[in-house]
């Protein structure tokens, strides 16, 4: 199937050259990694040569500081988990209201066996206090827990800053970076962040690996235990291949670090002036100067937004969208709510999100296509007039919510 | 993405009565506090026989909410108002082929939007009689709210009972840590504990075949006899008449006979006596002018 697909921050398609460089490990380097034999020693050289590609990304000091997990998802628990159980004396955590529910539903889960959970509260751009933050810090705080940037909007929280202050107070910091990483450059060994997590398929590699980065020296206790893999950090036999494919996915997005931030960016930001300049009743969500290149993020007043996705995903269109109908659960995307984007617009927000594989030809598609299927929605919207919005759009239509 | 009936993708595609109603004499305005979509119903009722004569639909909302909006007006259109009140939010999903169990909520705002509407042709005060709480079983499609006031009612205790009373978590039973924190809350207001008891689910719907024909007729008796109150209620009813294979053979009787509703209650049957068998039936009814109906079918 040929179609345009802007949905990159939900999963990235794998790089040809990634799959090529994994398919030996299914087949004749089959070995395990652990075995002293010349079956499993090939094997453990891929591996470490790939600990060493993540390590290069991220701009990590020791190659040791990069464990291999299944996911982002394990990534966060392992992070959190491992934070409270060095930490046992410390029953409070801090995150952000934006976070992604890798952190929010275990925070949710912490809260209920005991521990105070504060939870950041944003601006209309979703961006957080900074004074509230440094109020909480405290010594009875066991982590905190920032995405790089969020997922939906693409919007950066300001991790690194975040990071010196609760290094200075003495707490460990977090930061959940699927986003994030192999889209703007990363430097861990200056930074006072103590540990990462990143997810394989949002850069290339496939799904079903994930890193954790762990700092020297920051007290760890494992979630799985069991083998001496991954230095006793992380038991488990490794998913050799996929090590083998994020490894060089994370050279190739290195390679493609400043194609990201220069072409991928300005068809991002076409895209976004395109549909803007066509679609009255429409803006961009977020913090639109301090977010990721290839992320944009449109409300489209009065319309919801799977009706979007459906009418799209009839012209070969595929992206997302932070309504309600989208997520299995009914609720309402909790970026847009915590940002109080009012629900007739947050309904319709629709998040397109590039790749390095778009094409100027394809943005121009969606720039043709998008203001149709608004409009074609908006006649349907018992608060839109003939040629725009009912003269007072709450109070003409004003539903009895059952 | 949902998986949608086709029947459904092509009423959102294709909606039927979309846009205003100028000389509407009817109009509901309702909203699904669940997921935030909302809709207008209008309808031009004609005074002296009461019968719905257009219906136009407005919707901020998903596919299925659209789609549910369409068939509702194309449901309606042609109906005494007295009939239409009887539409079922069932029905609306019927007549879709069927909707996720998430996405039911679409078709009840569909029943409430035609309610508000009737109550707004007739001058009175339409006021919702139900809340809608975070969906809990996706089997069975029963909601927080539900399980909380089942559970509180009749004072249960287990996820067990919750099963029974309500089906919630009969199913495939992921939902059951969700169960338990209802019952901890609603047990720990009563003053007491909730204690885990080992769950054991009834295997009600064995694999076709296994059933002997007398269980097989057994199970569709007792369907049968399950609805029968309902059509009572209407002065209608209906009895067996014969099985054979997969065909299911039924007489309408009283003012069931010839209702306009006729063949969407049968629908209904029809989708009950699947899920309680296993397997895909036919159900048909007998009487001259339905079975040479049904006989023209191909």
């Amino acid at each position: 199937m040929q179609g345009i697909y802007l949905d990159n921050n939900a999963t990235t398609r794998v790089d040809p050259a990634v799959v090529e460089a994994m398919l030996p490990y299914f087949t004749e380097q089959f070995g395990n990694p652990s075995s002293l034999h010349s079956f499993g020693n090939k094997v453990g050289l891929a591996v470490k040569k790939a600990r060493m590609q993540v390590q290069e990304l991220l701009g990590a000091e020791h190659e040791s500081e990069i464990i291999f997990t299944s996911c982002g998802t394990e990534s966060d628990s392992t992070a959190i988990l491992s934070a409270l159980k060095a930490n046992p004396e410390r029953r409070e955590i801090i995150t952000t209201v934006l976070e992604h529910p890798a952190i929010l539903s275990l925070y949710s889960q912490l809260e209920k066996e005991g521990y105070t959970a504060h939870y950041l509260k944003v601006d209309g751009k979703g961006r957080v206090d900074m004074d509230e933050y440094k109020r909480l810090l405290s010594d009875k705080v066991a982590v905190v827990s920032v995405m790089w940037a969020n997922n939906e909007t693409g919007s950066f929280f300001p991790v690194l800053e975040m990071a010196e202050l609760a290094h200075a107070a003495g707490v460990m910091f977090h930061t959940d970076a699927v986003q994030a990483v192999g889209k703007v450059p990363i430097d861990l060994k200056t930074s006072k962040i103590d540990m990462l997590s990143l997810s394989g398929h949002k850069l290339h590699a496939p799904k079903g690996i994930g890193v954790l980065y762990l700092k020297r020296g920051v007290r760890f206790r494992p979630l799985l235990r069991g083998g001496h893999q991954e230095r006793g950090r992380r038991a488990g036999t490794e998913n050799t291949a996929s090590i083998v494919g994020l490894g060089k996915a994370c050279e190739m997005a290195l390679a493609a670090m400043e194609h990201e931030n220069t072409e991928v960016r300005r068809l991002r930001d076409k895209l976004e002036a395109g549909i803007l300049a066509k679609v009255p009743h429409a803006f961009a969500t977020g913090d639109v100067t301090n977010r990721l290149p290839n992320t944009s993020n449109i409300a489209f007043e009065y319309i919801e937004g799977e009706a979007i996705l459906l009418l799209l995903n009839k012209f070969g269109i595929a992206a997302s969208s932070g309504s309600a109908c989208t997520s299995g659960s009914l609720e309402p995307s909790h970026v847009m709510r915590a940002m109080g984007i009012p629900y007739t617009a947050a309904h319709g927000t629709t998040r397109f999100s590039l790749s390095r594989y778009t094409t100027e030809a394809e943005i121009d598609r969606v720039i043709q296509v998008v203001p149709e299927i608004v409009a074609q929605l908006r006649k349907l919207s018992p608060y839109w007039g003939e040629n725009g919005p009912s003269a007072e759009p709450e109070k003409d239509f004003a539903p009895v919510y059952a | 993405m949902w998986d949608y009936s086709d029947k459904v993708k092509e009423h959102f595609f294709q909606p039927r009565n979309a846009g205003p109603l100028p000389d509407a004499n009817a109009v509901g305005d309702v909203g699904s506090i669940s997921c935030g979509d909302a809709l207008r119903l209008m309808l031009k009722v004609d005074p002296e026989t009461e019968t719905i004569e257009e219906a136009h639909f407005q919707t901020f909302g998903c596919g299925s909410a659209i789609a549910s909006s369409s068939a509702l007006t194309e449901i309606i259109k042609g109906m005494k108002l007295d009939d239409a009140l009887k539409v079922s939010n069932q029905d609306i999903a019927d007549y879709l082929d069927g909707l996720p169990p998430e996405k039911m909520h679409c078709s009840v705002m569909g029943r409430e939007a035609l309610q508000a509407a009737i109550a707004n042709y007739r001058g009175e005060e339409w006021k919702d009689d139900h809340e809608e709480g975070a969906l809990i079983c996706k089997c069975f499609a029963i909601d927080a709210v539900m399980i909380e006031d089942t559970v509180r009612a009749n004072n249960l205790s287990t996820v067990e009972d919750v099963i029974n009373y309500t089906k919630a978590g009969g199913g495939c039973a992921s939902c059951h840590e969700g169960i338990e924190e209802i019952l901890a809350k609603v047990l720990e207001e009563r003053g007491e504990t909730f204690k885990a008891v080992p769950v054991t689910i009834n295997k009600q719907a064995p694999k076709p075949g296994k059933l002997t024909n007398l269980e097989r007729i057994r199970r569709i008796e007792a369907v049968l006899e399950s609805v029968r109150p309902q059509l009572q209620r209407d002065h209608g009813d209906i009895e067996l008449v014969d099985v054979d294979g997969k065909t299911v053979y039924v007489s309408m009787t009283g003012a069931c006979a010839g209702c306009q509703m006729e063949a969407l209650t049968l629908q209904g049957i029809q989708a009950k006596l699947m899920e309680e068998l296993g397997e895909l039936v036919k159900l048909v009814p007998t009487r001259a002018g339905s079975l040479s109906r049904a006989a023209s079918q191909p």
